[in-house]
C-alpha cells in the first residue's frame, strides 16, 4: 500500500547515477557540436553561419535514449554543410565527393574500419591505396592553391587590411597591422571546383552501391 | 625547340606555303568556322579544334581540346579530355534511365523498348565492363581493319550470351562520333559540327576498305566536309605546330624523320621525308608500316599477369577482378619505375572487394627489374637490324578473334620495316638528286653513292632516319623512349650514319587530336603540309586464260590499278587492260597492295613478285547494274582509280567507248565484300 508512493519516490533515486551520466554525455556533444559549428562556419561562408545557429537548440533537446543518434545525424549535417560553397546544391555536393572518395580512394570503407587491433604494416599498405585515391580525387575535382607562398615556419609580416577569413591571426594579438609573426601553415584555397554534373532526381545519399556478382 | 609556339614571325618563309595551295580542296560552299580534329582511338578518343577565322597563319593559330561530357557512373556527368572508346550493353534493369541523362538531354536508352539493352559509351562503360566484360565492347577500332569478319555485321561483344544486344564495329564507331557530335553541338550550338572541317584520324596502316569504312561511319554522322588523316601524320602536323616556324631549323634537306606512334591497342610507323620545292623544305610521307595490333594497353597487362604469376607461385591466387585492379595499379608504377629516380620498387595493394577493406587484401611489389624485363625486354627488346618479328604458323582454323601481333618485341617490327622500306626515298630524293647519303633508285648503286657506308656481305641495307618522333602515353616512361632511340642509333653507328636527332615537343596523348585540327587550317593552305598520297600500289589478279589443271593454281598476274603515292588531286587513271564484264552478274576480283613497289605505274602488268611484295586484300566486286543494257550482255570495260576529297580509295568499272558522246557509263566497284 504505501509501498506504492514510496516506490514512486525512490525510483528518480536510483537510476541517478545514469541521468547524470547521460546528461554528462549530452551536454558533452552539445559542446562539441557547438565547436564544430564554429569551426565549420570559420572555413565556409557566412551565409551558413546564421543558418547552423538557428539549428544549434534543437540539438541541445535532451533526449537522453536517442542522444547517440541524434548526434550522429548532426554531426553528418555538419560534414554536409562544410563545403557547400564549392555548388549551390549543398548536401548534394558534399554527399557526391563522399561518394568519388569511396569510389577512388575506398575512404568510407576505410574510416570505418576499427583499426585498432591491425599492425601499423597492415594499416600502411592499405593506406597507400586510400591516400592515392584520395589524392587522384581531389586533383581531378579540385584546385586546391597554398593562401601563402611563404616558407612555414619563417617570419612574415601581415599588411594592413588582411582578409581574416583567409589568415588566422593567434597567439599575442594584440596591437594594429602590420603584424610581424612566423608562419605556421599555409593555408589551401579551392581555386576551382569541378563536380561531376548530376542526373535530376539522383539519390545522392547512395554513396556506395551494394554489389551482387551473378 | 623549347620556345615551341611563341614565335611570332611566321610570315618570312611563306613561299613553302604556298606549294600546298594546289592541293587546298575546300568546297565553296563550305562555311566551317572551326576546323576540328578526332582522334578516334583504340582505347581514347579526343577531339580538338582550332577557330578558323582567328590567325591568318596556322603556325599562330591555337589548338583547344573540347572537354567532352559523358556519365562517369549511374547519374553523374562529367567532363574529360578524352572519351574512352568503349561500348557497354547495360542490362535494362542494371540502371535507372533517369540516371543516364547526358547535357543535351537525350537519354541513352531512348526509342528503345523498356527490356531491351541500354548503349552507352565512354567512361561509364569501361567503368562497368570492368565488373562484367561479357557487356563490353572494346577496341572496336580493331575490328574495323580486320579482313576475316563483316565489319558490318552485329557481333560484338564478342562470345557473349545471345540475349545480350549486339552491334557491328562500324556502328559502335558511329556510336563514339555521335556522341562527339552531341558534346560539341551542346557546346556550339551556333556552330553544328556537321557543318565544320572535320578530321578524322586513322592508322597510317589501315588498309582501303577500314578507310572506307572509317569514312562511312562519320558520314553516317552527316559530317559535311570530312578528310581522314592519318595519324602519324597528324603527330609531325602537332609537332610542327608546336614548333611554329622553327620546325624548319630543326631539320633540313635530305632529313629522314621516323614516326613511331604507340597508341593503346596499335603501333603505328611512319617515315616522312624533308624535301625541297621552289626553294623551300617539304614535307613527304614516303612509307607506313604494316598493321601492328600491339599497344600500351598490353604493357600493362603484360606486367599484371607477371604479378599474377609472382603470386601465384607464393600460393596465392589471384581472381580475374584482381588482374584488372593489378593492371590498373600497375600503369601508374610502371611510369615511376622507368623513369630516372631511385625508386626500386613500387608497393601494389589490391584491397578486398568488400566493405572491409582490411580483409584478404593483396599486396606485393613491383620492382624496377621486374618491370625493366617484362616492358623493356619484353616489347623493345635489344634487336638486330637484320632480324624479323618472329612468325607462329598459323593454326588451320580461323579463330575469330582480333589478330594480335603475334611478336611484341616492337624494335622487331621497327627493324623489319627500316629494311622493307630502304628504298622509300627513292622516288622523291632520286628525281631531285638533291641528296647524297641516302639510296638513290637502285639500292646497290645507293650502297655505292654512299662514301662512308662500307657494308659487308653480311649487312643488311636498311633506310637511315636522320630524326625520330615519337607518339604516345608509352613514352612518357623515360627508360622506353631511350631504349628504341639507343638500339637505332646502334643500327645507325654500325651503318656509319649519323645518330638520331630527337624531335621534341610532342603531346603525347593529345598530339594526334591536335595536329588533325591544325590540318583543318593547313588543307586551307595555311601552314605546312605533309604530302602523302596512297602508301601503297594496289594490283587486281588476273588469272592466265589456259585449260584448268585440276590440282593446280592457275598461273597469276597483277595488274596495276592504283600506282603508289596517287594523291587526292590526281586525276582517275585507267588501267589499260579491258575486262568483259557480264551485266546484271557480280564479278569478283583478287585484291593486292603493296607498300614497297614504288615505280609501278597505272597498267604495268605483273608476271612475277617476291612473296612479301605483294599482300592479299579481301576480294573486291563489281555489279554491271542493266541501265539500258540487256541482262547477260557483255561489256567491254577498264578499272580506274582515284583518291577521293575524303581520302578514300574509290574504284570504278568505266564502259568503253561512250554512246554517243555521252560520258561513259561507270559503276563502282566494292572494295568492302564478305559473302
Amino acid at each position: 500500500m504505501n509501498l506504492d508512493p514510496n516506490t514512486l519516490t525512490q525510483l528518480p533515486v536510483s537510476i541517478d547515477l545514469l541521468h547524470l551520466v547521460l546528461s554528462g554525455l549530452v551536454l558533452l556533444l552539445v559542446v562539441l557540436l557547438i565547436m564544430s559549428r564554429q569551426l565549420s562556419s570559420k572555413l565556409s561562408n557566412q551565409e551558413c553561419a546564421p543558418k547552423s545557429s538557428g539549428q544549434a537548440p534543437t540539438a541541445s533537446r535532451p533526449r537522453a535514449p536517442s542522444a547517440v543518434g541524434a548526434s550522429t545525424t548532426q554531426a553528418q549535417a555538419v560534414r554536409v554543410n562544410v563545403p557547400s560553397k564549392l555548388d549551390s546544391a549543398a548536401p548534394d555536393a558534399a554527399l557526391q565527393l563522399l561518394a568519388l572518395l569511396q569510389q577512388e580512394a575506398r575512404f568510407i570503407d576505410f574510416t570505418q574500419e576499427d583499426i585498432s587491433e591491425l599492425s601499423d604494416s597492415d594499416i600502411g599498405g592499405v593506406a597507400r591505396v586510400v591516400h592515392e585515391g584520395c589524392k587522384k580525387t581531389l586533383d581531378k575535382y579540385l584546385t586546391l592553391v597554398a593562401i601563402r607562398d611563404e616558407e612555414e615556419e619563417s617570419a612574415i609580416t601581415v599588411a594592413e587590411g588582411f582578409d581574416p577569413a583567409q589568415l588566422q591571426l593567434t597567439g599575442n594579438v594584440v596591437g594594429e597591422a602590420p603584424y610581424k609573426g612566423t608562419l605556421i601553415h599555409r593555408g589551401w584555397k579551392v581555386s576551382e571546383v569541378s563536380l561531376p554534373k548530376l542526373a535530376k532526381g539522383h539519390n545522392t545519399r547512395i554513396v556506395a552501391r551494394a554489389e551482387v556478382e551473378l | 625547340m623549347s620556345s615551341a609556339g611563341s614565335s611570332g614571325d611566321s610570315s618570312g618563309d611563306s613561299s613553302g606555303e604556298k606549294v600546298s595551295d594546289e592541293h587546298v580542296s575546300v568546297d565553296a560552299d563550305n562555311q566551317a568556322r572551326y576546323a576540328v580534329g578526332i582522334d578516334l582511338g583504340t582505347t581514347h578518343c579526343v577531339l580538338a579544334y582550332t577557330d578558323l577565322s582567328q590567325g591568318e597563319d596556322g603556325v599562330e593559330s591555337v589548338l583547344k581540346l573540347m572537354p567532352i561530357a559523358q556519365l562517369s557512373s549511374p547519374g553523374n556527368v562529367e567532363e574529360r579530355e578524352q572519351l574512352p572508346s568503349f561500348m557497354y550493353m547495360a542490362h535494362h534493369s542494371e540502371v535507372k534511365a533517369g540516371d543516364l541523362v547526358l547535357p543535351w538531354g537525350a537519354s541513352e536508352s531512348e526509342g528503345q523498348d523498356a527490356s531491351a539493352d541500354i548503349p552507352l559509351v565512354g567512361a561509364i562503360a569501361r567503368k562497368l565492363g570492368e565488373k562484367t566484360p561479357l557487356r563490353l565492347v572494346a577496341s572496336a577500332k580493331s575490328w574495323l581493319c580486320h579482313n576475316g569478319v563483316d565489319r558490318r555485321s552485329d557481333f560484338l561483344p564478342m562470345n557473349s550470351p545471345d540475349e545480350v544486344r549486339k552491334t557491328s564495329p562500324l556502328q559502335v564507331s558511329i556510336a563514339y562520333l555521335d556522341h562527339l557530335r552531341r558534346a560539341w553541338d551542346h557546346r556550339f550550338p551556333e556552330d553544328p559540327l556537321i557543318e565544320q572541317d572535320v578530321t578524322v584520324t586513322i592508322p597510317a596502316s589501315f588498309d582501303p576498305v577500314a578507310r572506307e569504312l572509317s569514312a562511312e561511319a562519320a558520314k553516317a554522322v552527316g559530317f559535311k566536309h570530312l578528310t581522314l588523316l592519318e595519324e602519324p601524320m597528324a603527330a609531325v602536323y602537332h609537332w610542327v605546330h608546336a614548333c611554329a616556324d622553327a620546325w624548319r631549323d630543326e631539320v633540313k634537306l635530305g632529313d629522314i624523320i621516323l614516326v613511331v606512334d604507340i597508341g593503346g591497342g596499335t603501333t603505328d610507323l611512319s617515315l616522312v621525308a624533308v624535301s625541297e620545292e621552289q626553294g623551300s623544305l617539304v614535307l613527304n610521307r614516303v612509307a607506313v608500316g604494316d598493321h601492328i595490333l600491339l599497344g600500351g594497353d598490353n604493357m600493362d597487362l603484360a606486367l599484371a599477369y607477371r604479378i599474377k604469376a609472382k603470386l601465384a607461385s607464393e600460393g596465392k591466387n589471384i581472381e580475374p577482378w584482381q588482374i584488372q585492379a593489378i593492371g590498373q595499379a600497375c600503369r601508374d608504377a610502371k611510369e615511376v619505375l622507368l623513369s630516372d629516380n631511385d625508386t626500386q620498387s613500387v608497393a601494389i595493394t589490391i584491397p578486398s572487394r568488400g566493405s572491409r577493406l582490411f580483409s584478404s587484401k593483396i599486396r606485393c611489389e613491383l620492382t624496377r627489374d621486374e618491370v625493366t624485363e617484362t616492358l623493356i625486354e619484353g616489347f623493345f627488346p635489344h634487336a638486330g637490324i637484320a632480324d624479323k618479328p618472329r612468325q607462329n604458323s598459323r593454326s588451320a582454323l580461323t579463330q575469330r578473334g582480333l589478330p594480335y601481333a603475334q611478336d611484341p618485341g616492337i624494335t622487331r617490327h621497327l627493324a623489319a620495316f627500316l629494311t622493307r622500306q630502304q628504298d622509300a626515298t627513292s622516288n622523291l630524293f632520286g628525281n631531285t638528286g638533291a641528296v647524297d647519303n641516302t639510296v638513290g633508285d637502285d639500292p646497290l648503286a645507293a650502297l655505292g653513292a654512299d662514301p662512308l657506308a662500307a657494308p659487308s656481305a653480311d649487312t643488311v641495307d636498311f633506310i637511315k632516319p636522320s630524326a625520330i618522333l615519337l607518339n604516345g602515353g608509352v613514352f612518357k616512361a623515360p627508360r622506353v623512349k631511350e631504349r628504341i632511340v639507343t638500339l637505332i642509333n646502334e643500327w645507325l653507328s654500325a651503318a656509319d650514319a649519323q645518330p638520331l636527332q630527337v624531335l621534341e615537343g610532342c603531346d603525347l596523348d593529345l598530339a594526334v587530336g591536335k595536329g588533325a585540327s591544325y590540318y583543318g587550317k593547313v588543307r586551307r593552305g595555311r601552314g605546312v603540309r605533309i604530302r602523302g598520297g596512297l602508301a601503297s600500289a594496289y594490283y587486281v589478279g588476273i588469272e592466265s586464260t589456259m585449260p584448268a589443271i585440276p590440282g593446280m593454281e592457275p598461273p597469276l598476274q597483277a595488274l596495276c590499278i592504283a600506282p603508289f603515292g596517287l594523291e587526292e588531286t590526281s586525276p582517275a587513271q585507267a588501267s589499260g587492260q579491258q575486262f568483259g564484264l557480264v551485266v546484271g552478274e557480280p564479278v569478283h576480283f583478287r585484291f593486292f597492295g603493296s607498300s614497297t613497289r614504288r615505280e609501278d605505274t597505272t597498267g604495268t602488268l605483273l608476271d612475277a613478285w617476291e612473296d612479301d611484295e605483294l599482300q592479299e586484300l579481301p576480294e573486291i566486286q563489281v555489279t554491271l547494274t542493266a541501265e539500258g543494257r540487256r541482262v547477260g550482255e557483255v561489256v567491254p570495260v577498264h578499272l580506274s582509280a582515284r583518291v577521293t576529297e575524303v581520302g578514300t580509295l574509290q574504284l570504278e568499272a568505266q564502259a568503253l567507248g561512250g554512246q554517243g558522246g555521252t560520258a561513259p557509263q561507270s559503276w563502282q566497284v566494292e572494295l568492302n565484300v564478305r559473302d
